[in-house]
C-alpha cells in the first residue's frame, strides 16, 4: 500500500523533472523562480476550449478509510503546581465507502516525549559487594512512552507493520548498542522498558480506546507529573487486519511557564547568579529562622 | 500538594520534602552534622537524579548550618581560628572533590564509591564514639579515675605550631588543614558537609574540647558547603532552588529546635546518640551493598 503510493510519487517528481529538462522549455524569466511554460505549437499557452476536458483519474491509491482527529489541547504548561494533565485525543473515520468487510477496524494511539540518551547498567558481585558492572548505551529513548489500544496489541498489529511504525514498547528504544562491549543487549533493554513502566513512565493501555461503529473513538492518556520539557509527538493509526491503513500525526507542546521558566533559564543562562540567588536564600532562610528563635526564647 | 521542580524536573510533595528538611535540620543542631549524610541519600529515595540531590543537598546545609552556627555564635563556642584554618582546608578538597565527582559518574560507579565511603566511614567513626561515650559515661559514674585535658600523641609533635585560645590548643596546622581537605572531598562527592567526620576527629585527633566542636564544625561546613553549591551550580546546573527552598523551610526550624535541645542534654550522651544514628545508616548502607538486589538493573538518562 505504501509502497505503491511512494512508487507513484516518485513517477510524479520523475514526471516534472523531464518537464523542467525538456528542449525550448523551462526558461527563466530574469529574477523570477517561476518557470514559464514551454512555448511553440505543440504545447498551446492555454488549453483549446473546445476540446473535451480531460477528466484526470482519481488518486487510486487514496486509502479507502482516512483518520480525522482533534486533541483537547495542543499545549500543556508546566506550572509550579503541575499534577500532570489529561490528554483526550477524539476523532472520526472519513470514508467514501460502504465499511468494508472483514476483520473490524482497530485503533491505536501513541504518545511519545523527547527522545533522550539513557545509560543501563547491570550489576554483578565483585569481591562480595555488589558493583555496575556492564552497560548498554541507547542512544534515543524517549522519557515518556504511552500506547492506547482498542485491543491486545500483539492481536491487532502485524510485527512488519511494528516494525516500520516502531509503535510497541520495545520499538521505541533506537540507536542500541554504541560503545559497549556486551554479548547480548535484549536483557538490558528489556529492563530498560521494564523499569520505566514501573515508573510509569512507559504505558500499553490495551483496550482503552473506544470506538463506537467502527467510526467514532476516543482515547484517554494521563500526563504524567514527572514531564520534560519539549515537542510530544501523537500518533493515530488506523488498522485493519494487522496492517496500518492510515495515520494521524499531530505534536504537543510541552513547555514550563512563569516562575519555573523562569527559574530554569536563570539556572542555564547565569549559573554563577543563579548559585549565588540559591546561597542568598540558604543564608537569609538561616539567618531569619536563628533571629525569630531568638525572639521567642526572650519572650 | 505537589509541586514541580525546575531543574530535577519531577513532581513531589512538598510536605514530604519540609518534613525531610525539618528531621535533618534537628541533626544539624542537634549534633552539629550538616544532616546531608541523611539527606542525600533520601532525596536519592523520593526520585530526585543523583547529581541534583548531591548539589541541592549542599545547598540546603549552607542554610541549617548558618542557624545553627549563629546560635553558638551567640554561646561563643566557635573557635574562628580553628574554623579559618579548616576552611583552608576545605575548600581546595570540595574544588577536587567535584572534579572526582564527575569523573565517577562517567564511569557509572558513582552510588558505590559513595556508598562504600559511607560505610567504611560511618562504620569507624560510630564504633570509636560508641566505645569512647560508654567509657566516659562509666568515668562519670565513678569520679574516682581523673579523666585528662586531652591525650598527648604524634599530632602534637608535628611542626608549624599555632595557639587555638578558644580550644585552649597549641598544636601544628597541619592536621587541621589535612582534616579540611578531606572533609571537603567528601562535601563535594557525597553532598554532605562532613560534620560526621569533622566533628569526632575534632575530639578524638585534634583534641578539642567538645564545647567548641559544634560551632566551629558548622562554621567551616558553612562555608565548604556555600563552595560546593557554587561549584556545581556554575559547572553542571544541578541546584535546584525550589527543592532547596522547601528543605530549607523545615530545616533551619529543625536547626533552632535541636540546638535548643542539645544545651540541655550531656555531651556524652549526645555523642552516644550520634554514635548510634551513624551506625544504624552504615548498616543498612552495607547490608545494601552484600545482599542481593532485587533489581539488577539501573538506568541514567540522560540530561538534555
Amino acid at each position: 500500500m505504501a509502497g505503491r503510493v511512494a512508487a507513484m510519487l516518485m513517477a510524479m517528481l520523475t514526471g516534472g523533472l523531464v518537464w523542467l529538462a525538456s528542449p525550448g522549455g523551462a526558461q527563466q524569466a530574469p529574477g523570477s523562480t517561476v518557470p514559464l511554460p514551454p512555448a511553440g505549437e505543440a504545447y498551446p499557452l492555454y488549453p483549446d476550449p473546445s476540446q473535451p476536458r480531460v477528466v484526470l483519474p482519481e488518486d487510486p491509491f487514496e486509502p479507502a478509510e482516512r483518520v480525522v482527529a482533534g486533541l483537547s489541547s495542543d499545549s500543556v504548561a508546566i506550572t509550579a503546581s503541575f499534577d500532570g494533565s489529561d490528554i483526550l485525543i477524539y476523532g472520526a473515520i472519513k470514508r467514501e465507502t460502504p465499511i468494508p468487510p472483514g476483520p473490524p477496524l482497530e485503533v491505536v494511539v501513541t504518545l511519545e516525549a523527547p527522545p533522550r540518551a539513557a545509560t543501563v547498567w547491570r550489576k554483578e558481585r565483585r569481591f562480595g559487594i555488589w558493583v555496575n558492572t556492564e552497560r548498554v548505551e541507547v542512544g534515543s529513548a524517549p522519557s515518556f512512552y504511552a500506547v492506547v489500544t482498542t485491543g491486545p496489541l500483539a492481536r491487532i498489529l502485524g510485527p512488519e507493520w511494528d516494525n516500520r511504525y516502531r509503535i510497541s514498547l520495545p520499538m521505541v528504544l533506537r540507536a542500541l548498542g554504541q560503545g559497549d562491549y556486551v554479548a547480548d543487549v535484549v536483557p538490558f533493554t528489556e529492563a530498560l522498558v521494564r523499569l520505566q513502566v514501573e515508573n510509569g513512565l512507559y504505558r500499553l493501555d490495551e483496550g482503552s480506546v473506544k470506538l463506537v461503529d467502527q467510526t467514532l473513538f476516543r482515547a484517554d492518556i494521563r500526563l504524567p507529573a514527572n514531564l520534560v520539557e519539549g515537542s510530544y509527538r501523537t500518533r493515530i493509526f488506523l488498522l485493519r487486519d494487522g496492517q496500518v491503513v492510515d495515520v494521524y500525526r499531530a505534536p504537543i507542546d510541552v513547555r514550563k511557564v512563569g516562575l519555573e521558566r523562569w527559574l530554569f533559564r536563570l539556572a542555564f543562562d547565569q549559573p554563577f547568579l543563579y548559585g549565588l540567588m540559591s546561597l542568598a536564600v540558604a543564608v537569609a532562610a538561616g539567618w531569619a529562622a536563628s533571629a525569630a528563635f531568638r525572639h521567642l526564647r526572650r519572650a | 500538594m505537589q509541586i514541580y521542580l525546575p531543574i530535577a524536573e519531577v513532581s513531589v510533595n512538598a510536605f514530604t520534602l519540609i518534613g525531610l528538611g525539618g528531621v535533618v535540620g534537628l541533626m544539624s543542631g542537634l549534633f552539629g552534622v550538616g544532616g546531608g549524610f541523611l539527606i542525600t541519600p533520601l532525596l536519592f529515595f523520593i526520585g530526585i537524579p543523583p547529581p541534583i540531590a548531591v548539589a541541592t543537598g549542599a545547598n540546603q546545609v549552607v542554610a541549617s548550618s548558618v542557624s545553627g552556627v549563629l546560635a553558638h555564635v551567640k554561646r561563643k563556642s566557635v573557635d574562628f581560628r580553628m574554623g579559618w584554618v579548616l576552611l583552608a582546608g576545605g575548600l581546595v578538597g570540595s574544588w577536587l572533590g567535584v572534579l572526582v565527582f564527575n569523573v565517577l559518574q562517567g564511569m557509572g560507579q558513582v552510588d558505590l564509591v559513595v556508598q562504600l565511603c559511607y560505610v567504611v566511614f560511618l562504620g569507624l567513626i560510630g564504633t570509636m564514639m560508641l566505645h569512647e561515650s560508654i567509657g566516659a559515661l562509666r568515668r562519670s559514674r565513678n569520679p574516682a579515675q581523673r579523666r585528662r585535658l586531652h591525650q598527648h600523641h604524634w599530632v602534637h609533635r608535628l611542626p608549624a605550631k599555632m595557639k587555638f585560645r578558644a580550644s585552649g590548643l597549641y598544636i601544628s596546622v597541619i592536621p587541621p588543614v589535612l582534616v579540611g581537605l578531606a572533609v571537603g572531598v567528601l562535601a563535594a562527592i557525597m553532598g554532605v558537609g562532613g560534620g560526621f567526620i569533622m566533628v569526632p576527629a575534632m575530639i578524638y585527633l585534634l583534641g578539642m574540647p567538645t564545647r567548641v566542636v559544634v560551632g566551629t564544625s558548622l562554621f567551616q561546613i558553612t562555608f565548604v558547603t556555600a563552595f560546593t553549591t557554587l561549584m556545581h551550580a556554575v559547572s553542571y546546573n544541578t541546584v535546584d532552588v525550589m527543592l532547596a527552598v522547601l528543605l530549607i523551610v523545615g530545616g533551619v526550624v529543625g536547626a533552632q529546635i535541636g540546638t535548643s535541645l542539645g544545651a540541655r542534654l550531656r555531651a556524652e550522651q549526645l555523642r552516644m546518640l550520634l554514635a548510634l544514628l551513624v551506625l544504624a545508616v552504615c548498616a543498612k548502607l552495607a547490608l545494601d551493598l552484600f545482599l542481593t538486589p532485587d533489581e539488577l538493573f539501573s538506568v541514567t538518562m540522560g540530561m538534555r
